[in-house]
């Protein structure tokens, strides 16, 4: 490692050279993996630790003695990332091959078993299949019904006129609330005896309405409360595609006498095929993570129990943090095999166009 | 020349065209729109100004004013301040002294929290993305790749080690260990965003600034910095947003001191139903509303250019 580390900053050298933060990372990664089997769960913490700060040391060092800004500029970044986001990461990869709850001290080595037993017979249970369909319908219907308004609202800004700036800022409010505050107010609206939607249908002659007593009426309510919140970010996406199409691409059309359908997908749609796609990408993944609307709304009640607040349940409440973790990991391997076949389609779509 | 308009361009609509000019009769129509849009937020507004029994009151007190006569007065409600003054301080027992409510830290946290971390993920972001879009790394594509994915995964999957990591270090509660985690929350995006911003600038000028002996970080911050104003715009208002809002972490991770609001405000929502002060929860939601609602407005211009990640053809 300090060969590496004294090597002279020869541009030539450092193609080939084995990089010392490589080995580093590597020195870093035994030890950590060692530590975490071998000392108790404190001690464990620090030598990662450690390990970590020495190889975004030997990071900076390698990058400083090559003039080699961009690693420079860069590893602020990955340092925080790491620490914040990779590290948590790793542990709770290694927390799913242990048994250990957070309330207890004991922790002992696994190995496979949580996830032998996830895929055996927790998924057999019908519960956990429940809540896996009913996170694939909220993932459905909450993107839908996103992509569809925020493409039409997008479409509505897309003019200059006047006031534009001042209801556009409008439509970008939802987005701004705090959840806690769209999901009590929500559940306010739709509240039987005093809840607007209630008493409006109750003034057309209805008799008491109570939307969250089935379940078709809870997941409704759910997907409306969300659809509404985040369409504005879809339509901010779309719009910054509808509003980068060159104008004299219309105009052009307009001499044509192209008609307006085909006009949207020769001109239009290529602009906004990304975005739209971009959209899609963040809504789904974000849809897939709802839990919070479902606690505040329903609390699970009326079988609208998501996968996400699943877990949150496990690891939070029932303090099976190894479980959960394994449950975790099971979700971010859908989620990744999803993003993949997201990224290939577009991929392809891309290049074939 | 006859005057070929329909009456639809006449009253002020165009043809649609994607991009273009539209008249008064298409802000009359967005109006309509945006306002029905705009209308649950609004009634929260209006709610902050109702005491208790009005916000529930059946049939509803929606409106301030009669309008002239217009709306018959059972659907009217006198509107009162004291929603607002009882956010920062309020009695406890009916009859007992009025005692502060903490709110008044609850905002300056929320606030300095969330403006500490996005200006902090602004300033690292910003000099990683120009590392990317200006020096050749090895493995670029899949370190940009690893940062993309670690804002792709669900926050359950890191929560529970990310609870052991602060209760270990200490960090749990602290004002450092939550401007961090938001920090790394939004990297991501940040370093995605201003890196399709430097990659659309020319390097034809800076290269010949170096030709003039400029060093790099004159470079940096004489001629890339200033172009790409709209783009730091554009991203601290969507990690502005973002991060104003998270809810699970700052309950998780947050102590007494440094609690953020949209904790405090679910605590003070309480058991729900006619339980919960609605007039209080709709003041506090006001409040909080008021500042990022401000900073969007003001930069809205550079939002829009903003969001365009460079995904579209040039």
């Amino acid at each position: 490692m300090t060969s590496v580390a004294l090597s002279p900053p020869a541009p030539d050298f450092k193609t080939i050279a084995p990089d010392n933060w490589k080995l580093a990372i590597a020195v870093g990664l035994v030890v950590s993996v060692l530590a975490t089997l071998i000392l108790p769960a404190n001690a464990a913490f620090w030598v990662v630790g450690a390990m970590a700060a020495m190889v975004a040391a030997s990071f900076v060092v390698n990058a400083y003695r090559r003039h080699y800004y961009g690693g420079l500029l860069v590893s602020p970044a990955i340092a925080v990332l790491f620490v914040m986001n990779i590290f948590p990461l790793l542990w709770s990869l290694g927390l799913s091959f242990f048994a250990y709850q957070s309330n207890q001290q004991t922790i002992r080595f696994v190995g496979l078993r949580n996830y032998q037993q996830l895929l055996t017979n927790d998924l057999k249970a019908p519960e956990l299949w429940a809540n896996l369909t009913n996170t694939a319908l909220f993932v459905v219907l909450t993107v839908t019904a996103q992509m569809i308004v925020g493409f039409l609202l997008a479409v509505l800004f897309a003019k200059q006129f006047p006031l534009r700036k001042y209801l556009l800022i409008l439509v970008l409010t939802p987005m701004m609330l705090s959840v806690v505050a769209v999901g009590v107010f929500f559940s306010y609206y739709y509240d039987p005896t005093f809840g607007l939607l209630s008493q409006v249908i109750k003034a057309w002659g209805g008799e008491q309405f109570i939307l969250m007593s089935s379940k078709t009426g809870a997941v409704a309510g759910i997907v409306f409360a969300d659809a509404w919140m985040w369409s504005p970010f879809v339509m901010l996406l779309v719009l910054a595609g509808l509003v980068s199409v060159p104008k004299y691409l219309y105009e052009a059309a307009a001499i044509d006498r192209v008609s307006g359908w085909r006009r949207f997908w020769t001109i239009t749609f290529p602009y906004i095929r990304g975005l739209l796609m971009l959209a899609l990408l963040f809504r789904t993944i974000e849809a897939f993570k709802m839990a919070d609307l479902v606690i505040l709304l329903t609390k699970g009640g009326n079988d609208t129990m998501t996968i996400s607040y699943h877990v949150i349940r496990i690891a939070n409440e029932q303090n099976k943090t190894s479980e959960g973790a394994a449950l975790s990991y099971l979700l971010l391997f859908v989620v990744i095999v999803l993003t993949n076949l997201y990224l290939y389609i577009a991929n392809r779509r891309s290049q074939g166009a | 020349m006859a005057d070929t308009r329909s009456i639809w361009e006449k009253l002020g609509f165009r043809k649609a065209s994607g991009v273009g000019e539209a008249g008064w009769g298409h802000t009359l129509f967005a109006a309509i729109i945006s306002l029905i849009y705009f209308l649950p937020v609004l009634i929260i507004i209006l709610t902050s100004f109702k005491l208790q029994t009005e916000a529930l009151a059946v049939p509803p007190k929606l409106l301030p004013t009669t309008l002239f006569g217009l709306i018959p007065e059972q659907y009217v409600f006198s509107p009162t301040l004291e929603n607002f003054t009882s956010v920062f301080s309020r009695a406890y027992v009916a009859g007992g002294a009025a005692e502060s409510t903490g709110f008044d830290r609850f905002f300056f946290n929320s606030i300095f929290i969330a403006s500490t971390s996005v200006l902090l993920a602004l300033v690292i972001g910003t000099l990683a993305a120009y590392g990317f879009s200006r020096y050749a790394l090895k493995g670029n594509d899949t370190y940009l790749f690893i940062i993309l994915t670690t804002r792709m995964l669900p926050a359950i999957v890191v929560i529970i080690p990310v609870i052991l990591m602060f209760r270990i270090s200490g960090l749990s509660g602290s004002y450092l260990g939550i401007i961090l985690l938001y920090t790394a929350f939004n990297l991501p995006f940040t370093i995605w965003m201003m890196k399709s911003f430097f990659d659309e600038l020319s390097p034809d000028v800076e290269d010949a600034a170096r030709l003039d002996g400029s060093s790099e970080i004159k470079v940096f911050r004489k001629i890339c910095l200033p172009q790409v104003l709209a783009g730091l715009a554009a991203t601290f208002v969507f990690g502005l947003i973002l991060t104003w809002n998270e809810f699970l972490f700052a309950l998780l991770l947050t102590g007494v001191d440094t609690r953020t609001v949209p904790v405090a405000m679910n605590q003070a929502v309480g058991g729900g139903g006619i339980g919960v002060l609605w007039g209080l929860l709709a003041a506090i939601e006001t409040l909080f509303l008021i500042p990022v609602f401000l900073v969007t407005f003001f930069l809205q211009d550079h939002l829009l250019r903003g969001v365009t990640f460079g995904t579209v053809k040039r």
